[in-house]
Protein backbone atom coordinates (compact mmCIF):
# COMPACT_ATOMS: atom_id res chain seq x y z
CA UNK A 1 0.00 0.00 0.00
CA UNK A 2 2.63 2.23 1.02
CA UNK A 3 4.35 2.13 -2.30
CA UNK A 4 1.57 2.80 -4.31
CA UNK A 5 0.72 6.32 -1.96
CA UNK A 6 4.55 6.80 -2.49
CA UNK A 7 5.09 6.15 -5.78
CA UNK A 8 1.88 8.36 -6.65
CA UNK A 9 3.45 11.82 -4.55
CA UNK A 10 6.44 10.95 -6.54
CA UNK A 11 4.75 10.98 -9.43
CA UNK A 12 3.02 14.17 -8.69
CA UNK A 13 6.16 15.93 -7.75
CA UNK A 14 7.61 14.87 -10.64
CA UNK A 15 4.94 15.82 -12.80
CA UNK A 16 4.40 19.12 -11.43
CA UNK A 17 8.26 20.31 -11.56
CA UNK A 18 7.87 19.07 -15.19
CA UNK A 19 10.88 16.87 -14.53
CA UNK A 20 12.34 17.57 -17.93
CA UNK A 21 13.21 13.78 -19.06
CA UNK A 22 9.63 13.08 -18.14
CA UNK A 23 8.35 16.13 -20.79
CA UNK A 24 10.48 15.03 -23.37
CA UNK A 25 9.22 11.77 -23.56
CA UNK A 26 5.95 12.57 -23.27
CA UNK A 27 6.14 14.93 -26.20
CA UNK A 28 8.57 11.94 -28.15
CA UNK A 29 5.48 9.85 -27.82
CA UNK A 30 2.73 12.61 -28.50
CA UNK A 31 4.80 13.58 -31.85
CA UNK A 32 4.93 9.86 -32.76
CA UNK A 33 1.57 8.89 -32.41
CA UNK A 34 -0.17 12.42 -34.04
CA UNK A 35 1.75 11.93 -36.90
CA UNK A 36 0.82 8.15 -37.40
CA UNK A 37 -2.79 8.85 -36.50
CA UNK A 38 -2.36 11.72 -39.22
CA UNK A 39 -0.64 9.52 -42.00
CA UNK A 40 -2.88 6.86 -40.99
CA UNK A 41 -6.13 8.58 -41.52
CA UNK A 42 -4.98 10.11 -44.74
CA UNK A 43 -4.06 6.53 -46.25
CA UNK A 44 -7.75 5.05 -44.61
CA UNK A 45 -10.41 7.69 -44.84
CA UNK A 46 -9.79 7.29 -48.51
CA UNK A 47 -9.62 3.83 -48.79
CA UNK A 48 -12.37 3.53 -46.66
CA UNK A 49 -14.40 5.57 -48.96
CA UNK A 50 -13.23 3.85 -52.06
CA UNK A 51 -14.15 1.09 -50.10
CA UNK A 52 -17.62 2.07 -49.50
CA UNK A 53 -18.05 3.73 -52.84
CA UNK A 54 -17.83 0.91 -55.28
CA UNK A 55 -19.67 -2.49 -55.70
CA UNK A 56 -16.98 -5.13 -56.37
CA UNK A 57 -16.82 -8.90 -56.44
CA UNK A 58 -15.41 -9.52 -52.85
CA UNK A 59 -16.26 -6.65 -50.95
CA UNK A 60 -17.75 -8.31 -48.35
CA UNK A 61 -14.35 -10.54 -48.03
CA UNK A 62 -12.36 -7.12 -47.86
CA UNK A 63 -14.63 -5.84 -45.08
CA UNK A 64 -14.14 -8.54 -43.08
CA UNK A 65 -10.72 -8.66 -43.73
CA UNK A 66 -9.89 -5.13 -43.08
CA UNK A 67 -12.58 -5.85 -39.55
CA UNK A 68 -9.81 -9.32 -38.51
CA UNK A 69 -7.30 -6.37 -38.77
CA UNK A 70 -8.55 -4.60 -36.03
CA UNK A 71 -6.74 -7.37 -33.70
CA UNK A 72 -3.49 -7.24 -35.22
CA UNK A 73 -1.32 -8.02 -32.78
CA UNK A 74 0.64 -5.11 -32.06
CA UNK A 75 4.19 -7.42 -31.60
CA UNK A 76 3.21 -9.01 -35.24
CA UNK A 77 3.95 -5.61 -36.68
CA UNK A 78 6.67 -5.10 -34.67
CA UNK A 79 8.44 -8.07 -36.26
CA UNK A 80 6.92 -7.62 -39.42
CA UNK A 81 8.45 -3.59 -39.51
CA UNK A 82 11.68 -4.68 -37.66
CA UNK A 83 12.29 -7.71 -40.71
CA UNK A 84 11.51 -5.06 -42.87
CA UNK A 85 13.16 -2.08 -41.78
CA UNK A 86 16.50 -3.97 -40.39
CA UNK A 87 20.25 -3.19 -42.34
CA UNK A 88 19.72 -6.96 -43.84
CA UNK A 89 15.55 -6.22 -44.54
CA UNK A 90 14.37 -4.82 -48.01
CA UNK A 91 14.76 -1.13 -46.62
CA UNK A 92 17.69 -1.77 -44.67
CA UNK A 93 19.21 1.19 -46.96
CA UNK A 94 16.98 3.52 -45.46
CA UNK A 95 18.31 3.28 -42.42
CA UNK A 96 15.14 3.50 -40.21
CA UNK A 97 15.64 0.45 -37.66
CA UNK A 98 15.85 2.49 -34.25
CA UNK A 99 14.24 5.76 -35.23
CA UNK A 100 10.53 7.69 -34.71
CA UNK A 101 10.30 7.18 -38.02
CA UNK A 102 10.38 3.52 -38.31
CA UNK A 103 8.04 3.79 -35.05
CA UNK A 104 5.67 5.82 -36.75
CA UNK A 105 5.38 3.19 -39.84
CA UNK A 106 4.44 0.49 -37.24
CA UNK A 107 1.58 2.52 -35.91
CA UNK A 108 0.31 3.41 -39.02
CA UNK A 109 0.12 -0.03 -40.32
CA UNK A 110 -1.60 -0.91 -36.81
CA UNK A 111 -4.14 1.89 -36.80
CA UNK A 112 -4.83 2.61 -40.70
CA UNK A 113 -7.23 -1.10 -40.56
CA UNK A 114 -9.26 0.00 -37.65
CA UNK A 115 -9.84 3.66 -39.40
CA UNK A 116 -10.39 2.03 -42.96
CA UNK A 117 -12.96 -0.03 -41.23
CA UNK A 118 -14.75 2.24 -38.47
CA UNK A 119 -14.78 4.99 -42.18
CA UNK A 120 -16.78 2.07 -44.13
CA UNK A 121 -19.11 1.49 -40.80
CA UNK A 122 -19.93 5.35 -40.74
CA UNK A 123 -20.82 5.64 -44.36
CA UNK A 124 -22.57 2.56 -44.54
CA UNK A 125 -25.00 4.40 -41.61
CA UNK A 126 -26.25 7.23 -43.97
CA UNK A 127 -28.99 6.65 -46.17
CA UNK A 128 -28.48 4.96 -49.31
CA UNK A 129 -30.76 7.74 -51.17
CA UNK A 130 -27.98 9.95 -50.38
CA UNK A 131 -25.48 7.78 -51.89
CA UNK A 132 -27.16 7.58 -55.09
CA UNK A 133 -28.41 11.17 -54.96
CA UNK A 134 -24.49 12.19 -54.95
CA UNK A 135 -23.70 9.77 -57.62
CA UNK A 136 -26.23 11.22 -59.43
CA UNK A 137 -25.21 15.38 -59.07
CA UNK A 138 -21.92 14.56 -59.23
CA UNK A 139 -19.60 13.60 -62.17
CA UNK A 140 -16.49 13.15 -60.66
CA UNK A 141 -16.54 10.16 -57.97
CA UNK A 142 -14.27 11.79 -55.76
CA UNK A 143 -16.25 14.69 -55.64
CA UNK A 144 -19.01 12.80 -54.58
CA UNK A 145 -17.07 10.50 -52.01
CA UNK A 146 -15.99 13.93 -50.12
CA UNK A 147 -19.68 14.98 -50.14
CA UNK A 148 -20.38 11.41 -48.24
CA UNK A 149 -16.80 11.43 -45.79
CA UNK A 150 -17.81 15.11 -44.94
CA UNK A 151 -21.87 14.21 -43.88
CA UNK A 152 -19.95 11.42 -41.45
CA UNK A 153 -16.96 13.60 -40.37
CA UNK A 154 -17.54 13.54 -36.31
CA UNK A 155 -18.09 9.71 -37.20
CA UNK A 156 -14.68 9.53 -38.82
CA UNK A 157 -13.25 11.69 -36.74
CA UNK A 158 -14.33 9.06 -33.58
CA UNK A 159 -12.24 6.92 -35.16
CA UNK A 160 -9.42 8.62 -35.75
CA UNK A 161 -9.34 9.25 -31.80
CA UNK A 162 -9.77 6.21 -31.35
CA UNK A 163 -6.88 4.93 -33.75
CA UNK A 164 -5.16 7.73 -31.65
CA UNK A 165 -6.00 6.08 -28.23
CA UNK A 166 -4.68 2.78 -29.65
CA UNK A 167 -1.16 4.35 -31.32
CA UNK A 168 -0.29 5.77 -28.27
CA UNK A 169 -0.88 3.11 -25.72
CA UNK A 170 0.35 0.85 -27.84
CA UNK A 171 3.80 -0.80 -26.87
CA UNK A 172 5.11 -3.84 -28.34
CA UNK A 173 5.53 -2.71 -31.99
CA UNK A 174 7.57 0.52 -31.04
CA UNK A 175 10.14 -0.82 -28.50
CA UNK A 176 10.75 -3.60 -31.29
CA UNK A 177 11.76 -1.11 -33.96
CA UNK A 178 12.24 1.82 -31.99
CA UNK A 179 14.31 0.07 -29.60
CA UNK A 180 13.72 2.36 -26.45
CA UNK A 181 16.76 4.41 -26.70
CA UNK A 182 17.15 6.87 -24.13
CA UNK A 183 16.73 10.70 -25.71
CA UNK A 184 15.88 9.15 -29.46
CA UNK A 185 13.22 6.80 -29.49
CA UNK A 186 11.76 6.40 -25.47
CA UNK A 187 8.09 6.54 -25.36
CA UNK A 188 5.75 6.81 -22.67
CA UNK A 189 4.95 2.85 -22.98
CA UNK A 190 8.50 2.09 -23.46
CA UNK A 191 9.44 3.90 -20.49
CA UNK A 192 6.94 2.83 -18.30
CA UNK A 193 8.18 -1.11 -19.56
CA UNK A 194 11.73 -0.02 -18.68
CA UNK A 195 11.00 1.31 -15.38
CA UNK A 196 8.95 -1.21 -13.91
CA UNK A 197 11.44 -4.00 -14.80
CA UNK A 198 14.37 -1.53 -13.11
CA UNK A 199 12.08 -1.39 -10.22
CA UNK A 200 11.35 2.44 -10.64
CA UNK A 201 7.64 2.13 -9.86
CA UNK A 202 6.84 5.89 -8.95
CA UNK A 203 8.42 6.92 -12.72
CA UNK A 204 5.78 4.42 -14.29
CA UNK A 205 3.50 5.90 -12.46
CA UNK A 206 4.53 9.37 -13.03
CA UNK A 207 4.38 7.81 -17.00
CA UNK A 208 1.17 6.46 -16.74
CA UNK A 209 -0.87 9.44 -15.03
CA UNK A 210 0.50 11.65 -18.05
CA UNK A 211 -0.30 9.14 -20.91
CA UNK A 212 -3.75 8.90 -19.40
CA UNK A 213 -4.14 12.50 -18.91
CA UNK A 214 -2.91 12.54 -22.75
CA UNK A 215 -5.98 10.79 -23.60
CA UNK A 216 -8.21 12.28 -21.70
CA UNK A 217 -7.50 15.64 -23.25
CA UNK A 218 -7.83 14.26 -26.39
CA UNK A 219 -10.91 12.82 -26.00
CA UNK A 220 -12.50 16.06 -23.94
CA UNK A 221 -11.06 18.44 -27.09
CA UNK A 222 -13.38 15.70 -29.52
CA UNK A 223 -16.36 16.21 -27.46
CA UNK A 224 -16.46 19.77 -26.69
CA UNK A 225 -15.74 20.08 -30.82
CA UNK A 226 -18.71 17.90 -31.52
CA UNK A 227 -20.95 19.92 -29.10
CA UNK A 228 -19.99 22.57 -30.09
CA UNK A 229 -20.75 22.19 -33.33
CA UNK A 230 -23.69 20.51 -32.94
CA UNK A 231 -25.04 23.02 -31.27
CA UNK A 232 -24.54 25.52 -34.10
CA UNK A 233 -26.45 23.10 -36.40
CA UNK A 234 -28.92 23.37 -34.18
CA UNK A 235 -29.19 27.51 -33.97
CA UNK B 1 -9.85 1.82 -61.00
CA UNK B 2 -7.62 4.50 -61.94
CA UNK B 3 -8.58 7.33 -60.29
CA UNK B 4 -8.53 4.48 -57.56
CA UNK B 5 -4.56 4.09 -58.77
CA UNK B 6 -3.89 7.91 -58.70
CA UNK B 7 -5.05 8.56 -54.83
CA UNK B 8 -2.99 5.60 -53.89
CA UNK B 9 0.01 7.16 -55.63
CA UNK B 10 -0.84 10.42 -53.88
CA UNK B 11 -0.74 9.00 -50.31
CA UNK B 12 2.57 7.01 -50.63
CA UNK B 13 4.29 9.74 -52.09
CA UNK B 14 3.07 11.98 -49.24
CA UNK B 15 3.96 8.84 -46.85
CA UNK B 16 7.55 8.91 -48.77
CA UNK B 17 8.02 12.52 -48.25
CA UNK B 18 7.08 12.46 -44.42
CA UNK B 19 9.78 9.46 -44.01
CA UNK B 20 12.85 11.43 -45.99
CA UNK B 21 11.85 14.85 -44.43
CA UNK B 22 12.50 12.67 -40.53
CA UNK B 23 15.27 11.45 -42.09
CA UNK B 24 17.13 14.33 -43.37
CA UNK B 25 16.35 16.05 -39.77
CA UNK B 26 17.84 13.32 -37.58
CA UNK B 27 20.82 13.04 -39.73
CA UNK B 28 21.31 17.28 -39.01
CA UNK B 29 21.74 16.48 -35.38
CA UNK B 30 24.86 17.57 -34.19
CA UNK B 31 26.34 15.33 -32.36
CA UNK B 32 28.01 12.51 -33.80
CA UNK B 33 26.00 8.59 -32.57
CA UNK B 34 27.07 5.57 -32.23
CA UNK B 35 24.29 2.69 -31.44
CA UNK B 36 24.79 0.22 -28.42
CA UNK B 37 23.47 -3.34 -28.17
CA UNK B 38 23.01 -4.29 -24.39
CA UNK B 39 21.90 -6.59 -22.47
CA UNK B 40 18.19 -5.77 -20.32
CA UNK B 41 20.67 -6.65 -17.07
CA UNK B 42 23.66 -4.30 -17.52
CA UNK B 43 20.83 -1.62 -18.83
CA UNK B 44 18.84 -1.62 -15.70
CA UNK B 45 21.74 -0.70 -13.52
CA UNK B 46 21.70 2.47 -14.40
CA UNK B 47 25.37 2.59 -15.64
CA UNK B 48 24.94 3.45 -19.00
CA UNK B 49 22.84 6.30 -18.55
CA UNK B 50 25.29 7.94 -16.48
CA UNK B 51 27.94 6.82 -18.94
CA UNK B 52 25.69 8.16 -22.03
CA UNK B 53 25.41 11.63 -20.26
CA UNK B 54 29.04 11.69 -19.56
CA UNK B 55 30.26 10.32 -22.85
CA UNK B 56 28.07 13.17 -24.73
CA UNK B 57 29.27 15.87 -22.88
CA UNK B 58 32.58 15.22 -23.15
CA UNK B 59 33.21 13.72 -26.32
CA UNK B 60 30.25 14.75 -28.66
CA UNK B 61 29.29 11.66 -29.25
CA UNK B 62 25.42 10.36 -28.81
CA UNK B 63 25.11 6.92 -27.59
CA UNK B 64 21.68 5.22 -29.09
CA UNK B 65 21.71 2.43 -26.41
CA UNK B 66 18.88 -0.19 -26.95
CA UNK B 67 18.54 -2.84 -24.46
CA UNK B 68 16.33 -5.87 -24.95
CA UNK B 69 17.96 -8.71 -24.37
CA UNK B 70 20.97 -11.04 -25.28
CA UNK B 71 19.49 -12.66 -27.92
CA UNK B 72 18.37 -9.53 -29.52
CA UNK B 73 21.10 -7.73 -28.91
CA UNK B 74 23.34 -10.26 -30.46
CA UNK B 75 20.51 -10.58 -33.15
CA UNK B 76 20.99 -6.67 -34.39
CA UNK B 77 24.58 -6.51 -34.38
CA UNK B 78 24.49 -9.54 -36.25
CA UNK B 79 22.38 -7.95 -39.07
CA UNK B 80 24.24 -4.63 -38.40
CA UNK B 81 21.90 -2.51 -37.15
CA UNK B 82 24.04 -1.57 -34.60
CA UNK B 83 27.93 -0.99 -34.11
CA UNK B 84 29.15 -2.08 -30.80
CA UNK B 85 27.83 -5.11 -28.62
CA UNK B 86 28.29 -5.09 -25.07
CA UNK B 87 27.36 -8.29 -23.24
CA UNK B 88 28.09 -10.35 -20.93
CA UNK B 89 28.24 -14.07 -21.99
CA UNK B 90 31.80 -15.90 -23.02
CA UNK B 91 30.39 -18.66 -24.73
CA UNK B 92 27.86 -16.93 -27.13
CA UNK B 93 30.79 -13.83 -27.53
CA UNK B 94 32.94 -16.56 -28.58
CA UNK B 95 30.27 -17.39 -31.28
CA UNK B 96 29.68 -14.37 -32.25
CA UNK B 97 33.83 -13.49 -32.82
CA UNK B 98 34.70 -16.81 -34.51
CA UNK B 99 32.06 -16.07 -36.94
CA UNK B 100 33.72 -13.00 -38.13
CA UNK B 101 30.91 -10.36 -36.54
CA UNK B 102 32.91 -9.36 -33.80
CA UNK B 103 36.53 -7.51 -33.43
CA UNK B 104 38.44 -5.61 -31.26
CA UNK B 105 36.68 -7.64 -28.27
CA UNK B 106 38.07 -6.17 -24.87
CA UNK B 107 36.63 -7.03 -21.34
CA UNK B 108 35.74 -3.61 -19.24
CA UNK B 109 34.25 -4.90 -15.99
CA UNK B 110 33.46 -7.58 -13.55
CA UNK B 111 31.24 -8.59 -10.09
CA UNK B 112 29.45 -11.61 -9.95
CA UNK B 113 26.36 -13.36 -10.09
CA UNK B 114 24.67 -14.29 -6.72
CA UNK B 115 22.00 -17.10 -5.82
CA UNK B 116 19.06 -15.27 -3.82
CA UNK B 117 16.37 -16.32 -2.01
CA UNK B 118 13.73 -16.14 1.04
CA UNK B 119 15.52 -14.38 3.99
CA UNK B 120 15.19 -18.11 6.28
CA UNK B 121 16.30 -19.92 3.31
CA UNK B 122 13.89 -23.23 3.23
CA UNK B 123 16.31 -25.34 1.74
CA UNK B 124 19.42 -24.85 3.93
CA UNK B 125 21.75 -24.00 0.94
CA UNK B 126 23.69 -20.97 2.55
CA UNK B 127 27.42 -21.42 2.74
CA UNK B 128 27.40 -24.11 -0.23
CA UNK B 129 28.79 -23.72 -3.36
CA UNK B 130 26.87 -22.59 -6.32
CA UNK B 131 26.42 -26.66 -7.78
CA UNK B 132 25.72 -27.91 -4.50
CA UNK B 133 23.32 -25.64 -4.11
CA UNK B 134 21.42 -25.69 -6.87
CA UNK B 135 21.31 -30.06 -6.71
CA UNK B 136 19.90 -29.86 -3.51
CA UNK B 137 17.05 -27.42 -5.18
CA UNK B 138 16.51 -29.75 -7.30
CA UNK B 139 16.48 -32.94 -4.89
CA UNK B 140 14.27 -30.65 -3.07
CA UNK B 141 12.11 -29.69 -5.73
CA UNK B 142 11.95 -33.28 -7.31
CA UNK B 143 10.66 -34.64 -4.21
CA UNK B 144 7.76 -32.04 -3.85
CA UNK B 145 8.89 -30.10 -0.69
CA UNK B 146 6.82 -27.64 0.36
CA UNK B 147 8.14 -23.82 -0.14
CA UNK B 148 11.20 -24.52 -2.64
CA UNK B 149 11.04 -22.75 -6.23
CA UNK B 150 13.61 -21.99 -8.40
CA UNK B 151 13.09 -18.69 -10.89
CA UNK B 152 14.90 -19.46 -13.94
CA UNK B 153 14.95 -16.15 -16.98
CA UNK B 154 14.65 -18.78 -19.45
CA UNK B 155 14.86 -16.39 -22.11
CA UNK B 156 18.78 -17.41 -23.27
CA UNK B 157 20.05 -13.96 -21.58
CA UNK B 158 23.91 -13.78 -20.18
CA UNK B 159 22.18 -14.57 -16.70
CA UNK B 160 20.44 -17.40 -17.94
CA UNK B 161 23.54 -18.95 -19.54
CA UNK B 162 25.74 -18.38 -16.49
CA UNK B 163 22.61 -20.41 -14.98
CA UNK B 164 22.90 -23.50 -17.40
CA UNK B 165 26.57 -23.46 -16.65
CA UNK B 166 26.02 -23.56 -13.03
CA UNK B 167 23.94 -26.74 -14.04
CA UNK B 168 25.78 -28.42 -16.36
CA UNK B 169 29.15 -28.46 -13.99
CA UNK B 170 26.70 -29.59 -11.05
CA UNK B 171 26.17 -32.81 -13.31
CA UNK B 172 23.03 -32.47 -15.03
CA UNK B 173 21.85 -31.96 -18.49
CA UNK B 174 20.10 -28.89 -18.47
CA UNK B 175 17.62 -29.70 -21.37
CA UNK B 176 16.75 -33.12 -20.64
CA UNK B 177 16.86 -33.00 -16.54
CA UNK B 178 16.15 -29.32 -15.44
CA UNK B 179 13.90 -27.62 -17.95
CA UNK B 180 10.36 -28.34 -17.75
CA UNK B 181 10.95 -30.79 -14.77
CA UNK B 182 8.38 -29.55 -12.18
CA UNK B 183 6.65 -27.28 -10.73
CA UNK B 184 9.39 -25.79 -8.60
CA UNK B 185 11.42 -24.67 -11.88
CA UNK B 186 9.33 -22.37 -13.38
CA UNK B 187 11.05 -20.03 -16.13
CA UNK B 188 9.50 -16.33 -16.69
CA UNK B 189 10.96 -15.64 -20.61
CA UNK B 190 11.42 -11.93 -18.70
CA UNK B 191 14.33 -9.82 -18.24
CA UNK B 192 16.44 -9.25 -14.20
CA UNK B 193 13.95 -6.96 -13.56
CA UNK B 194 10.75 -8.79 -13.94
CA UNK B 195 11.88 -11.59 -13.02
CA UNK B 196 13.57 -10.82 -10.10
CA UNK B 197 10.15 -9.56 -9.06
CA UNK B 198 8.67 -12.63 -9.87
CA UNK B 199 10.75 -14.71 -7.60
CA UNK B 200 9.93 -11.80 -4.41
CA UNK B 201 6.33 -12.06 -4.86
CA UNK B 202 6.98 -16.32 -5.33
CA UNK B 203 9.41 -16.00 -2.17
CA UNK B 204 11.86 -18.49 -4.32
CA UNK B 205 15.48 -18.46 -5.20
CA UNK B 206 17.01 -17.14 -8.10
CA UNK B 207 20.52 -16.77 -10.05
CA UNK B 208 20.89 -13.19 -10.54
CA UNK B 209 23.65 -10.35 -11.28
CA UNK B 210 24.68 -8.59 -7.88
CA UNK B 211 24.56 -5.18 -9.69
CA UNK B 212 20.47 -5.30 -10.98
CA UNK B 213 19.72 -7.40 -7.32
CA UNK B 214 20.95 -4.10 -5.66
CA UNK B 215 19.77 -1.66 -7.84
CA UNK B 216 15.86 -3.99 -6.85
CA UNK B 217 16.78 -4.33 -3.56
CA UNK B 218 16.69 -0.54 -3.18
CA UNK B 219 14.09 0.57 -5.68
CA UNK B 220 11.45 -2.12 -4.68
CA UNK B 221 11.92 -3.48 -1.56
CA UNK B 222 12.39 -6.89 -2.97
CA UNK B 223 12.06 -9.15 0.20
CA UNK B 224 15.23 -11.92 -1.19
CA UNK B 225 18.53 -11.62 0.19
CA UNK B 226 21.60 -13.31 -0.64
CA UNK B 227 22.13 -16.72 -0.03
CA UNK B 228 25.25 -17.88 -2.29
CA UNK B 229 27.51 -15.40 -3.56
CA UNK B 230 30.95 -17.64 -3.86
CA UNK B 231 32.17 -20.26 -5.94
CA UNK B 232 34.28 -19.49 -9.73
CA UNK B 233 31.13 -20.41 -11.71
CA UNK B 234 29.33 -17.20 -10.44
CA UNK B 235 32.14 -14.79 -12.26
CA UNK B 236 29.82 -12.37 -14.45
CA UNK B 237 32.25 -10.58 -17.06
CA UNK B 238 31.42 -7.80 -18.94
CA UNK B 239 32.74 -7.44 -22.34
CA UNK B 240 32.42 -4.85 -25.21
CA UNK B 241 33.15 -5.38 -28.99
CA UNK B 242 33.00 -3.75 -32.45
CA UNK B 243 31.40 -4.72 -35.04
CA UNK B 244 33.04 -6.43 -37.94
CA UNK B 245 33.52 -3.57 -41.03
CA UNK B 246 34.22 -6.56 -42.78
CA UNK B 247 30.95 -7.76 -42.62
CA UNK B 248 29.19 -4.38 -42.52
CA UNK B 249 31.12 -1.60 -44.47
CA UNK B 250 28.56 1.33 -42.95
CA UNK B 251 29.13 1.14 -39.36
CA UNK B 252 30.42 3.89 -37.19
CA UNK B 253 33.45 1.99 -36.77
CA UNK B 254 35.75 5.45 -35.63
CA UNK B 255 33.40 6.57 -32.96
CA UNK B 256 33.40 2.43 -31.82
CA UNK B 257 36.82 2.30 -31.28
CA UNK B 258 37.15 5.36 -29.15
CA UNK B 259 33.97 4.26 -26.97
CA UNK B 260 35.95 1.36 -26.73
CA UNK B 261 39.15 2.63 -25.58
CA UNK B 262 37.76 5.17 -23.42
CA UNK B 263 36.29 2.31 -21.56
CA UNK B 264 39.50 0.67 -20.84
CA UNK B 265 41.46 3.97 -20.17
CA UNK B 266 41.95 4.86 -16.75
CA UNK B 267 38.73 7.58 -17.21
CA UNK B 268 36.54 4.81 -18.39
CA UNK B 269 37.85 2.51 -15.53
CA UNK B 270 37.50 4.97 -12.84
CA UNK B 271 34.02 5.60 -14.47
CA UNK B 272 33.22 2.34 -14.21
CA UNK B 273 34.46 1.78 -10.79
CA UNK B 274 32.98 4.74 -9.46
CA UNK B 275 29.49 3.58 -9.85
CA UNK B 276 26.68 3.02 -7.65
CA UNK B 277 29.14 3.91 -4.63
CA UNK B 278 26.73 6.98 -3.57
CA UNK B 279 23.36 5.32 -3.74
CA UNK B 280 24.36 1.68 -2.99
CA UNK B 281 27.48 2.19 -0.33
CA UNK B 282 29.18 0.07 -2.56
CA UNK B 283 30.33 -0.07 -6.81
CA UNK B 284 28.81 -2.33 -9.03
CA UNK B 285 31.16 -3.06 -11.14
CA UNK B 286 34.58 -3.79 -9.91
CA UNK B 287 36.35 -2.69 -13.07
CA UNK B 288 38.55 -4.93 -15.32
CA UNK B 289 42.45 -3.09 -15.00
CA UNK B 290 42.22 -3.94 -11.19
CA UNK B 291 43.36 -7.32 -12.11
CA UNK B 292 47.01 -8.30 -12.34
CA UNK B 293 46.56 -10.09 -15.65
CA UNK B 294 43.37 -11.05 -16.92
CA UNK B 295 44.02 -12.57 -20.00
CA UNK B 296 44.64 -16.10 -17.14
CA UNK B 297 41.59 -17.65 -16.32
CA UNK B 298 38.48 -17.59 -15.50
CA UNK B 299 38.74 -13.84 -17.14
CA UNK B 300 40.22 -15.09 -19.99
CA UNK B 301 40.44 -11.34 -22.09
CA UNK B 302 42.26 -8.47 -22.42
CA UNK B 303 41.53 -5.38 -20.83
CA UNK B 304 44.09 -3.32 -21.52
CA UNK B 305 45.94 -3.25 -25.09
CA UNK B 306 43.89 -0.26 -26.70
CA UNK B 307 42.42 -0.99 -30.00
CA UNK B 308 42.80 0.38 -33.22
CA UNK B 309 40.10 1.60 -35.86
CA UNK B 310 39.34 -2.08 -37.72
CA UNK B 311 40.00 -2.53 -41.76
CA UNK B 312 37.44 -4.08 -43.72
Amino acid sequence: MGEITDGFLEAITLIVTMNPELMEIAGRSLYVSSIATLVAALIAIPIGAIIYYYDFRGKRTVINLVQTLYALPTVIVGLLVYLLVSNSGPLGPLKLLYTTNAMIIAQVILVSPLIVGLAIAALSGLDKEMKYTTMSLNARAYRAMMTLVRETKFAILSAVVLAFGRAIAEVGAVMMVGGNIRHFTRTLTTAITLNTSMGEFSTSIALGIILLTIALIVNFGVNFFQHYNGRMKDD
Amino acid sequence: MKKLLSVFGVFLILLAVICAAGCVSTQQQEPTQLKIATTTSLYDTGLLDAVQDYYLDKYNVDLLITSQGTGKAIASAMNGDVDVLLVHSPSQEAVFIDDGYGVNHRGIAYNYFIIVGPADDPAGIAGMTPEEGVATLKALGDAGTEGIIFVSRGDNSGTHSAEKAIWKSAGFNYTAQITGCGPWYKETGAGMGDSLTTAGQLGAYILTDEATYLTYKKNNNLSLEVIINEGASLLNRYSIMTISPAKFPDTNVKDATDFTNWLISEDGQNFIGAYGVETYGKPLFTPMSTLNDSTLPPFNIDCKTPVVIPTA
